[in-house]
């Protein structure tokens, strides 16, 4: 049997044996979701068409997502997005919790059961959805006729200045909901006490939500901030079902050009790097906002 | 109150209801036209002359939304309790182990939040043929697994590093093995916890699209929302049966959203704050 170990390699054996709970989630993360992610970095720096023998081209990939129009467009449209899935439902979300700030508001349910609901279903069905009403006899169009807009009226998502802004917003239905929960939760949170000192201080309604309402909601913001971006930078469901990139490439975005590229178009190795560049810039734009909203507390 | 904060009240009380009304028209737009006589050309918001539910059973026999409902769930029966599982077991350890580097791995885990599907799908098209697991539903539930873990394991974490220490220290003073304190003591505790994140992970296996678009290209498997996908490009012209099928893939996780409403929205929201 032997002399038993020193109490101290034994104490550290035991904390390591907790790992023993975290290696199946571990193992199934690392194996499906790591490796996958450093293999697609892997070959981006090849030239293969996912069929014959691949070729080394380095940085090759990168720099033609840099001199392709097509490829930058895709990131640039992705940037539009931005606009429509995230600044615009952020801005909604932060005039309802101003308007609201002060007051118990009975009948929140419902509303916040309504503005949950774009949040549940597939973006599949939603795309489906908004194509239909975006199409001519669409609500749409319905209603730009009943108001007599007659001329504004067109299929929106065939247009070409206008389909990338009507699959924006989409994701402003889809995501304002959201923004809007996270800002009035926030704001219930806020001491009602610090609205009846800024009021005896005489800040009107504007000095009170920059003075008293904003500041309690930055970490809300940054939370807001990181999800739609992503949602807006990874928008393949609702531009493939709505649009699929078109008309011309007015709504292409970089997920749907990853999809075409490898499995269409034999171009795996540029899908891949294309793929890296979306992974990099998500991480970027995640760290910085973190970084912001730490910052500033 | 001023007549100042009145006017405010009712201008945010305003504001919700236009966007309430916003949200709602979509849905019923798509729900009505549903409802509408096969193969018609529906304009609008147009209120069926009588309601046509023969959409419904052609979109569940004939397109065979029937199908992709069950594989589906064939996806989500295998994904969601592997995800609690797996989620619970590690949970326990990174949260009330003191483990050498337990909060490196732990932000290992959190940083795999910024993963989307575009960035790992294409290499998992060739290393999964490669495996025979294209076109299968064991491959698609692997990569979800993995794909939700981050978030999983974050979540139930989060849950055990606010259960109270004492708990645990006095089963440990009491002789109870680790895994006896989890199973006895803290996973019925964490019940509550559990049922949300299994709420979460369902939806977002139901609501899966790209990954299953690559990973199973054989349509006669395809799940309910690739299915759409590719009935819409199939037969756009005809909008109630589209529709109804639209309704068919939204109406599981509405249902079960409206049962766990509380669990759902509050999930949602933490979950982004987590986040």
């Amino acid at each position: 049997m032997g002399s038993r170990p020193p109490v101290r390699s034994g104490e550290a054996r035991r904390r390591w044996r907790g790992y023993v709970y975290v290696l199946p989630a571990f193992a199934v993360y690392f194996a499906f979701a790591v490796l996958p992610a450093l293999h697609t970095a892997y070959l981006s720096l090849f030239e293969w068409d996912g069929v014959t023998l691949g070729e080394w081209v380095g940085l090759g990939n990168y720099a033609e997502i840099f001199q392709d129009s097509i490829l930058r467009r895709s990131v640039f449209n992705a940037l539009v997005l931005v606009v429509f899935f995230s600044l615009v439902p952020i801005v909604l979300g932060l005039l309802s919790a101003g308007l609201l700030a002060r007051y118990r508001r009975p009948g929140m349910g419902a509303y916040r059961f309504l503005f949950m609901l774009p949040q549940v279903v597939p973006l599949v069905a939603v795309g489906v959805t908004w194509r239909w009403l975006y199409g001519d006899d669409g609500v749409v169009n319905q209603t730009l006729r009943a108001v007599g807009l007659d001329s504004v009226a067109r299929a929106w998502l065939g247009d070409f200045d206008a389909a990338l802004i009507a699959v924006g917003l989409v994701g402003t239905w889809v995501l304002s909901g959201l923004c809007m929960m996270l800002f009035l939760s926030g704001v219930q949170k806020v001491e009602p006490s610090l609205y009846e000192a800024a009021r005896i201080d005489g800040a009107g309604p504007v000095r009170e939500f920059v003075s008293v309402t904003l500041p309690h909601l930055r970490g809300e913001l940054a939370v807001a901030m990181t999800v739609t971006t992503v949602a807006a930078l990874a928008s393949f469901d609702i531009v493939y079902v709505t649009t699929n990139g078109g008309p011309g490439e007015q709504t292409t975005v970089p997920g749907l050009l990853v999809y075409r590229l490898a499995f269409s178009e034999g171009k795996v190795g540029l899908a891949a790097a294309l793929a890296v560049v979306l992974g990099v810039l998500i991480l970027a734009i995640v760290y910085l906002i973190n970084r912001l909203s730490r910052d500033r507390t | 109150m001023n007549t100042v904060a009145r006017s405010e009240r009712w201008s945010g009380y305003a504001l919700l209801t236009v966007m309430a009304i916003a949200v709602v028209i979509p849905f019923l737009s798509v729900f009505l036209a549903s409802l509408q006589p096969a193969g018609t050309p529906v304009v609008g918001l147009s209120w069926p002359e009588r309601w046509n539910w023969d959409n419904y059973e052609t979109a569940w026999s004939v397109a065979g939304f029937s199908d992709l409902i069950r594989h589906s769930l064939v996806i989500a029966v295998g994904v969601v309790p592997a995800c609690l599982v797996l989620a619970a077991l590690a949970g326990y350890a990174l949260g009330t182990m003191k483990l050498p580097g337990g909060n490196a791995v732990a932000a290992f885990f959190i940083a795999g939040l910024t993963i989307p599907v575009e960035l790992i799908v294409v290499p998992l098209y060739f290393d999964l043929r490669a495996l025979g697991l294209t076109n299968s539903y064991l491959g698609v539930i692997l990569v979800e697994i993995a794909l939700f873990m981050p978030f999983s394991v974050f979540w139930m974490r989060t849950h055990f590093l606010s259960t109270p220490t004492s708990l645990v220290e006095a089963a440990r003073i009491d002789g109870a093995s680790s895994a006896t304190i989890l199973v006895r003591i803290l996973l019925p505790l964490a019940r509550p916890s559990l049922m949300t994140l299994g709420l979460l992970v369902f939806m977002w296996s139901w609501n899966q699209f790209l990954l299953v678009l690559v990973l199973i290209q054989d349509t006669t498997k395809h799940t309910a929302p690739a299915g759409l996908g590719f009935f819409v490009g199939q037969n756009s012209t005809d909008i109630p049966t589209l529709a109804a099928g639209t309704i068919i893939v939204m109406l599981p996780i509405l249902i079960l959203f409206v049962v766990f409403q509380r669990s759902f929205i509050a999930g949602l929201l933490q979950g982004a704050m987590k986040g």
